[in-house]
């Protein structure tokens, strides 16, 4: 294949959350093996548009750098994946960039996720293990569950779930199917599961867990593989019963 | 704390009454229906058994017409508060959540006007019975907008039936998922069958 020469980049672009977005097009040179954090770095090197203007360079978020943080997460060509790990040799010109939309955006491809962590606070999604004393070590986990529960802690709160869900927008209240399944990691710890009632109580009530429609969609572009539609069935079912057990008791 | 009505409770119980009553109504009729492929007097027979049930009202209220008010109505609501993505990506199962959306809208328009010209009618003092369906379907327009409303109702109870597997929580695994999608596919496919050759047989 004949190595490109440049690198052709289409960029959504917005002052702050209260200002219009545009688009704004570069053009930079190639590299082999280039990510699009990379791309962003040629860009605020030299901030001119594809027009020849100066311009200012473009804002995003990145920490890792290695697809565990989340942090650089945006829609490139269409579809909610991390800035990272996405290989522009792999991309089809020219490429598009936009913030994610499920978020308000600071600037530029850098959004605010604190939603998510906010849910994360409403769901409990945490082991209380503090005591006035020692409390010992908790009970053992065994070894099956720990291999399909180390999956579901793998999530990095990219947000891209909630990107993809339906129910996820203006209109509902939807936390979105990853802190579900955090609920399902936490009452799967065995000292986790002790709290296991407030967590789903949480789940249960507005914007909660039956707010899901079964799209699906959260679990085909989840970067981790988590199996975020096991969850959510699995935690419907933990809901069911637990309702039976408020109202008929335990 | 979880307790008392939640919208969990809520939402269960829409997607219960989607399956019963509801949905083992629209079976029950369509297979009612499909005496008509025996002739004129078989459907009569069949239907006249239905009309002449004791406490029919009572029946009419609670099986069919509450269940149903409450599931379209919270249906409408919930269909609207979704942002739909079909464009955005393209599985198979978001395209059927989209579909879930729009047949349960069609559904809705569709049993109000075959309420009102069948049940109202009949209150009104028409005659129910073969020849009130063969006058609206011998309409090739009424016909046409019955076939979509068949197999759109059809298609949202059996996907209907899918999703509230997992809703319910009986469904979990992914393998009892895909296993139920072809269940699911296979009910659609008998069912629009029995209710697309019952309207037939109207004609
Ligand atoms: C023809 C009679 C109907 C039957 C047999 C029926 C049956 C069902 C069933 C079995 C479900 C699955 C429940 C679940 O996913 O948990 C369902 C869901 C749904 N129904 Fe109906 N339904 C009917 C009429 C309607 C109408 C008139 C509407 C109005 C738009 C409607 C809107 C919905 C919606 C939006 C859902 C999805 C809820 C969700 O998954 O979030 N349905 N229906
Ligand atoms: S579940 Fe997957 S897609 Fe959702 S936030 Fe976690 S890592 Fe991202
Ligand atoms: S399955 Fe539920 S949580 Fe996942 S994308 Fe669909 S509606 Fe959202
Ligand atoms: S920078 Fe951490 S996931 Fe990309």
């Amino acid at each position: 294949m004949e190595a490109k020469k440049s690198i052709r980049l289409l960029i959504t672009r917005q002052i702050d959350l209260h200002s219009p977005s545009y688009e704004e097009e570069f053009i930079i040179p190639y590299r082999p093996n280039m990510n699009i954090i990379s791309a962003l770095m040629e860009i605020r090197k030299n901030p001119v548009n594809a027009k020849g203007e100066k311009t200012t360079a473009v804002v995003w978020e990145s920490v890792c750098l290695e697809e565990v943080c989340g942090s650089c997460s945006m829609i490139i060509n269409g579809k909610p994946r991390q800035a990272c790990s996405t290989l522009i040799d792999k991309l089809e010109q020219p490429i598009r960039l936009e913030p994610l939309k499920t978020f308000p955006v600071i600037r530029d491809l850098m959004v605010d996720r604190e939603r998510m962590f906010e849910a994360l606070k409403k769901v409990r999604a945490w082991i209380p293990i503090d005591g006035t004393y020692d409390l010992g070590a908790g009970p053992r986990m065994p070894e099956k569950t720990r291999q399909w529960a180390y999956e579901l802690s793998k999530c990095m709160t990219c947000g891209c779930c909630l990107e993809a869900c339906p129910n996820v927008n203006q209109k509902s209240s939807f936390i979105g199917p990853a802190p579900l399944s955090q609920v399902r990691l936490f009452n799967t710890h065995p000292t986790g599961a002790m709290n296991k009632e407030e967590r789903l109580a949480a789940i249960m009530g507005t914007g909660g867990i039956t707010a899901c429609g079964n799209s699906q969609n959260c679990v085909e572009v989840c970067p981790k593989g988590i199996p975020l539609t096991t969850s959510i069935a699995a935690l419907n079912r933990e809901t069911t019963l637990q309702s039976f057990r408020n109202f008929f008791g335990s | 704390m979880g307790q008392g009505l939640t919208e969990n409770f809520w939402r269960k119980l829409h997607s219960l009454s989607g399956v019963i009553p509801v949905g083992v109504f629209l079976t029950f009729h369509l297979f009612l229906n499909y005496s008509a492929t025996w002739g004129e007097a078989s459907y009569n027979a069949a239907s006249s058994f239905m009309m002449n049930l004791p406490f029919k009202i009572v029946l009419e209220l609670f099986v069919i017409f509450i269940p149903l008010a409450f599931h379209a109505f919270y249906g409408v609501y919930l269909a609207l508060k979704s942002k739909n993505n079909v464009n955005r990506y393209h599985f198979f199962r978001n395209w059927s959540f989209f579909f879930q959306r729009l047949t349960g809208f069609i559904a809705f328009f569709f049993v109000i006007w075959h309420v009102w010209e069948t049940r109202v009618q009949v209150t009104f003092g028409s005659e129910a019975g073969f020849s009130m369906m063969h006058d609206i379907v011998s309409n090739p327009i009424s016909l046409i907008l019955y076939l979509i409303g068949i197999v759109s109702a059809v298609y949202h109870f059996t996907n209907g039936l899918w999703t509230f597997l997992i809703t319910w929580g009986i469904t979990v695994s992914p393998q009892s998922q895909k296993t139920f999608q072809y269940i699911s596919i296979g009910a659609f496919i008998l069912l629009s069958f029995i209710g697309i050759r019952a309207i037939f047989a109207f004609v």
